[in-house]
């Protein structure tokens, strides 16, 4: 069986030369979860967009490869990358206040994708939204369906997207960050809803997150990132058991406990961090040598 | 829907609508509702003042000119002028300004490039002195006024749009529907292209205000249509010369001009506010 994604030696690099995205190697095997974790700066969300493809035109692939279902996503013509990225994949984005058309209505912004996308017809594609609008727990789809997005509240819109990401039976979501634009206590049901959707439809989902809170509940792998590479990869339960990287230790340490709110917050250690950062420069001198 | 309403029947919406309404309606019907021949002069009745002061004639009821002709009438008559260039240099203006933007700001690159050098070299001459020089070129008449002005100020529209699509462009909702599949030309037209439309009307009538001073300057001048045919900036030029006779041939022209500028502006913004989904 093919993995849903597999991710073999991906490097981008910026236009100043700068690798952004370190020969990163990871798969998601079909209906599982795996989580990207790592700080801001550390390349996740860069993994998502190359995936979907919708990097920023200054960032450039130079190696690797990506396959989605087993098409080599890199050897299709444009067009048909479009296509299938379009047809197995879609997104839960981290701000539910800008992934919303705002001239448009709720209703036909979600109906639009399957009817036009997916060839349905309209009504049909219509049951599917209001099955869906039930599935994420909208209790007047009728009201959601009519109004524009800023009249409805950050996680009514979450809601709805999550909603519009599973409606066309996707392969692979990748989802970057979905909870940390919302309100902590929408936080939790919106995680739910995820955990409990992805079990149900059984899609694959790439979670990029730098809350391990949230890595532990929902995930069964989990790669974790600094600076564009891959320190440790992972079961979920193995790794919070014993994290084998001292980068992974030291991102455990930094993590707010609630059970103690008193003890200040802790920085990832420096010592760790200075392994790192000569760890990565010399993986980038042995990189670069045989490019020139 | 119970706030837009509100704010649709705003004190600034019904006063510049209803200005405009007003004076279109009169353009429009000139011939009915013109209480005199624009063009019959009659020097037994020169400079009448209006109605209401000493030595006015019923019937005349802003006074005559210099030569013995209704103001009210020429006024009303050079508003069908005012109103076809209005309209048809701003929509056209609008049409290849916002066009050009559109594409400016959601493709970039290379477009935006070639599009933005262009708007600046147009925007280094100075309007009006640019309208003079075309009308110039192109003769005068009503065709080469509404071609000059669309000509020179389609810029406005183009950097406007420009920004405001390149603004929306980043926004993830284009980004959603670039992995869902879309091509560029259908995301630009279909999720880009309603959320500047707000600008567009803005603009449009914003730019109506502009046409009609544009046109009273051109006619002002006499490069406008043949001086036959009463325009607003012809009468202001008449009216400069018999200042110290005759001050309502200024004045008149000038309130009706400037009335009508205002309110198109203002008619604007509140059609912005009604239109724009955020704001209302």
């Amino acid at each position: 069986m093919s993995a849903c994604l597999d991710i073999a030696n991906l490097s981008a690099v910026l236009p100043n030369g700068q690798r952004v995205l370190r020969s990163v190697s990871l798969s998601v095997q079909p209906g599982e979860v795996r989580a990207l974790v790592g700080e801001s700066g550390a390349g996740k969300t860069m993994i998502g967009k190359a995936v979907l493809g919708v990097l920023p035109s200054s960032v450039r692939i130079v190696e690797g490869d990506m396959l989605l279902e087993g098409e080599d996503l890199g050897r299709l013509q444009p067009k048909a990358r479009r296509t299938l990225i379009g047809a197995r994949t879609a997104l839960i984005p981290q701000d539910p206040l800008t992934a919303l058309n705002p001239s448009r209505r709720i209703g036909p912004q979600m109906t639009d994708r399957l009817v036009r996308i997916l060839g349905w017809s309209g009504e049909k594609a219509d049951m599917r939204i209001r099955q869906l609008l039930d599935e994420v727990q909208i209790r007047d789809p009728e009201r959601v369906l009519k109004s524009y997005p800023h009249e409805l509240s950050g996680g009514m819109r979450q809601r709805v997207l999550i909603a519009a990401a599973f409606a066309a039976e996707p392969r692979l979501i990748v989802a970057d960050e979905p909870t940390t634009a919302l309100d902590v206590t929408v936080q939790k049901q919106i995680l739910r809803l995820i955990a409990a959707l992805q079990r149900e439809h059984g899609t694959a989902i790439l979670f990029v997150t730098h809350d391990l809170g949230v890595v532990a509940k929902i995930s069964q792998k989990v790669s974790v990132l600094y600076a564009g590479k891959v320190v440790e990869e992972a079961d979920a339960a193995a790794l919070f058991a014993a994290p084998q990287h001292p980068y992974t230790r030291a991102l455990m340490a930094a993590t707010p406990r609630y059970t103690d709110p008193f003890a200040s917050l802790k920085p990832v250690d420096e010592a760790v961090l200075a392994g790192l950062a000569a760890e990565i420069a010399a993986a980038d001198l042995a990189w670069r040598r045989p490019h020139g | 829907m119970d706030r837009a309403s509100r704010r649709g029947l705003s004190p600034r919406l019904w006063l510049a609508g209803g200005w405009l309404l007003l004076a279109l309606l009169a353009a429009i019907f000139a011939p009915l509702v013109a209480p005199q021949d624009p063009l019959a002069q009659d020097l037994m009745l020169e400079r009448l003042p209006p109605l209401w002061l000493d030595g006015a004639e019923p019937g005349y009821w802003l006074g005559t000119d210099s030569l013995g002709r209704d103001l009210l009438s020429r006024l009303i008559f050079g508003g069908r002028i005012a109103f076809i260039v209005a309209f048809a240099a701003a929509i056209a203006a609008c049409l290849v300004g916002s066009t050009l933007g559109l594409i400016a700001g959601y493709f970039g690159g290379w477009a935006d490039r070639i599009i933005s050098r262009i708007v600046d070299i147009w925007m280094a001459f100075p309007p009006v002195l640019f309208a003079i020089l075309l009308v110039a070129v192109l003769g005068t008449g009503l065709s080469s006024v509404i071609l000059a002005i669309a000509i020179i100020d389609w810029t406005r529209f183009c950097r406007v749009i420009r920004a405001e699509a390149m603004g929306q462009s980043r926004m993830d909702y284009v980004e959603n529907a670039r992995i869902a599949g879309y091509g560029r030309i259908g995301i630009m037209l279909r999720e880009v292209l309603p959320n500047v439309v707000p600008s567009i009307v803005a603009l449009l009538s914003l730019e109506m205000g502009i046409a009609v001073i544009v046109e009273a300057i051109l006619s002002f001048v006499n490069l406008s249509i043949s001086t036959d045919d009463p325009t607003w900036g012809g009468i202001i030029a008449e009216g400069r010369l018999s200042i110290h006779q005759a001050w309502w041939v200024l004045v008149f022209p000038l309130i009706t001009l400037i009335l009508t500028v205002l309110s198109f502006s203002q008619f604007g913004e509140a059609l912005k506010a009604r239109f724009d989904p955020v704001l209302r």
